[in-house]
């Protein structure tokens, strides 16, 4: 499961579930409630349980997705095995050093040399695999591991003018020399 | 039964030559853009061809245009609904018009005429760093468009909130702070004025947030040495770019309390989770836009936290206080079955569900890989698409059937089957364009992307059909009840002049 998948699968059984407690309540609205006071105090009632599960289900996504950081530190060493410079143009990158290690933790140091641009890496399949903004005047310290060699594609995810959609370049990503 | 109009609700001949002006202009923009919207997923999916320039043209007419179509749409429900409470003066509604309309045609002609393709959000630089591709000029004209637009809502709002000043005393008691911690609620306190100064405080805010960072953009494009930081402007425009779009759903929301009632026949007045769920959205509305700028790594990490635990408390509001009340409302009580109500109950489940991928997309984790792919647009469109623009034809109908009952016929009931399903469809390969990781805003795509493209562009044609078919609908019914055609509902047919 990656997660994109992870996203999809939450976000329609989220929206069935949305919809399904829908269809039931449009199902019902043509009958006639004897007392309406009656059904309007149950629907509340159930309405604090549902507060306090969300709550405790909020709690918990935000515990377990930001116990770790996602994002790394932008101040301070970070302590890599290899840093890689790159700096967005309209309408190309500068990236160096071209050869990257796999396997092992990789620095970006993104900036942008003119607008705003999204330094977003995809592998083989064209999956995102992690993505940082490139901005003039700030510099977005990325850290990523890549899991193989290969060649992997950059693309530019924040809109920066006319040929915004072809801006790309690949990374090539080779063992890492303890693993030769 | 409560009746369907009340003679409360009674439109003067200026209100309703007013009201008719923002209803028909809102449907025919609508459908424009929506038009700039086909026409670009049919670009990406290849089945027509118009070049990058162009292609950007439309994507900065389209975002523009439909956040301020939306916000005009949605400022009528809140006047039409708000003026029973306090007394507003329509010149500046009228003025809101006039100006609304003054700052399109600038937009447009940045767009159109100058070339300007810099989108909807103008990011710091982009817009003077043209790249030959617009002039300087063209840029300023369109932030220019947007001031003036930003100026006639906040001449609105500041009108709305001196009347919800003379009428409560202040605006703590118009949002019903006094009876947060307790007290006996005033149960005929109007849902609609709580949310109307939940607007009025938050949107007056937004736009001078937007103010301030337009000015500066400005100043900027004709004396350059007055250089902006790119992280403090992205930060105000997404604050106030944030805080407009859901403030036009706050607003269209004032219609679902009000009419939703008269088709379910059950009172919804305000409760303390009603209050409560206004006033914390009050605050959570101006500062859960940090979750705009997750990708952004230098913002401080205690605002991306921020940005996704408020994204999450955001949602709150809206399942259980307002759908979750809606559906209360709605559970076995004899509904009647007219458009407005049917519309309603369409809005408050693409409202409700629209905004769960948007919360999964509010964690930082999610965001590190769905931010500006086609996830982004799949979420807003499903809430502005199937939620927003759906209250809005709710109240656009139930205005217009004051005059014709023949507003209800099967075409229109089939029109709404189409529209929802089509809608559904069309905002459904946006997702699944963003779990394929499908980039948004490109305008030439690759081919394993293009059946998500085919697809949206047969669906958003379906809608687009749905919506001529409403716009005509209304715009035909509203200009015959200005003519002065009697009411036929049997009930007060508030709606001429009164």
């Amino acid at each position: 499961m990656t997660m994109q998948n992870d996203a999809w699968v939450v976000s329609l059984v989220g929206i069935g579930l949305v919809a399904l407690l829908f269809i039931y309540v449009i199902a019902q609205a043509g009958k006639t409630a004897p007392d309406p006071t009656t059904v309007q105090k149950g629907a509340y009632a159930l309405r604090r349980p549902f507060f306090w599960a969300l709550i405790v289900l909020g709690i918990g996504v935000t515990y377990a997705t930001l116990r770790t950081f996602p994002i790394p530190k932008q101040q301070g060493p970070l302590y890599p095995a290899q840093i890689v410079q790159v700096v967005a143009h309209q309408w190309s990158w500068q990236i160096s050093p071209g050869s990257i290690q796999a396997g092992v933790p990789i620095e970006f140091d993104v900036t942008s040399a003119d607008v705003n641009h999204g330094f977003a890496i995809f592998d083989a399949h064209d999956r995102l695999l992690t993505q940082t903004q490139a901005m003039p005047g700030y510099t977005n310290r990325l850290i990523y591991t890549f899991a193989r060699p290969g060649n992997y594609r950059v693309l530019c995810l924040e809109y920066c003018g006319v040929a915004h959609y072809g801006m790309m370049d690949e990374l090539h990503v080779v063992a890492h020399k303890g693993d030769r | 039964m409560s009746a369907l109009y009340p003679q409360t609700e009674a439109l003067s001949p200026r209100e309703r030559a007013v009201l008719n002006l923002y209803a028909i202009s809102a449907l025919a923009v609508f459908l424009l853009l929506m038009l700039f919207g086909l026409t670009m997923r049919a670009a990406q999916g290849r089945w027509i061809n118009i070049s990058p320039e162009v292609f950007y043209q439309l994507m900065t007419a389209h975002g523009a245009g439909m956040v301020g179509t939306v916000g005009l749409a949605s400022s009528t429900v809140m006047w039409f609904f708000l003026r029973k409470y306090v007394q507003l003066n329509t010149a500046m509604f009228v003025a809101n018009y006039v100006l609304f309309l003054l700052g399109a045609a600038l937009i447009l002609a940045a767009v159109f005429i100058g070339g300007f393709g810099g989108a909807w959000t103008f990011l710091y630089p982009l817009p003077v760093h043209t790249m030959g591709i617009w002039s300087i000029n063209s840029a300023a004209v369109f932030m220019l468009g947007y001031l003036v637009i930003g100026v006639g809502f906040l001449l609105f709002y500041l009108d709305a909130m001196l009347a919800m000043m003379r009428a409560y005393g202040n605006l703590g008691r118009a949002l019903g702070l006094q009876w947060l911690f307790g007290g006996t609620i005033d149960k005929s306190h109007p849902t609609t004025v709580v949310a109307s100064t939940m607007v009025i405080i938050v949107n007056t805010l937004g736009i001078l947030g937007g103010a301030v960072v337009l000015v500066m953009c400005l100043v900027n494009a004709y004396a350059p040495r007055f250089a902006l930081d790119a992280l403090l402007v992205k930060n105000l425009i997404y604050f106030f770019g944030h805080v407009f779009v859901n403030c036009s759903i706050y607003m269209a929301v004032i219609g679902v309390y009000e009419l939703l009632p008269r088709y379910s026949g059950r009172p919804w007045g305000v409760s303390r989770p009603f209050l409560w769920a206004w006033a914390a959205s009050t605050v959570m509305v101006l500062i859960v836009y940090p979750h705009h700028l997750m990708m952004d790594y230098v913002m401080p990490h205690w605002m991306l936290v921020t940005g996704q635990i408020i994204s999450y408390t955001s949602g709150l509001p809206v399942f259980l206080v307002t759908a979750y009340g809606a559906l209360t409302n709605v559970y076995r009580s004899g509904m009647r079955w007219r458009m407005p109500a049917m519309l309603i109950v369409l809005s408050m489940f693409g409202w409700a569900a629209g905004i769960v991928p948007a919360i999964v997309d509010g964690t930082i984790t999610v965001n590190e890989v769905m931010h500006n792919t086609m996830w982004v647009p799949g979420h807003f469109h499903f809430y502005l698409l199937l939620g927003v623009l759906p209250m809005v034809l709710a109240f656009m109908y139930h205005v217009a059937g004051a005059s014709s009952r023949s507003l209800e016929t099967a075409g229109d009931r089939l029109s709404l089957a189409v529209y929802l399903i089509a809608g559904l469809a069309f905002v459904g390969m946006f997702l699944a364009g963003g779990r394929a990781s499908e980039p948004r805003r490109y305008a030439v795509h690759f081919a394993e992307w293009l059946p998500y493209d085919r697809a949206a562009s047969i669906a958003a044609a379906l809608v687009i059909a749905a919506m001529l078919l409403f716009a005509i609908r209304i715009s035909g019914a509203l200009l015959k009840a200005g003519s002065g055609e009697k009411g036929s509902s049997g009930e007060v047919p508030a709606h001429r002049p009164g």
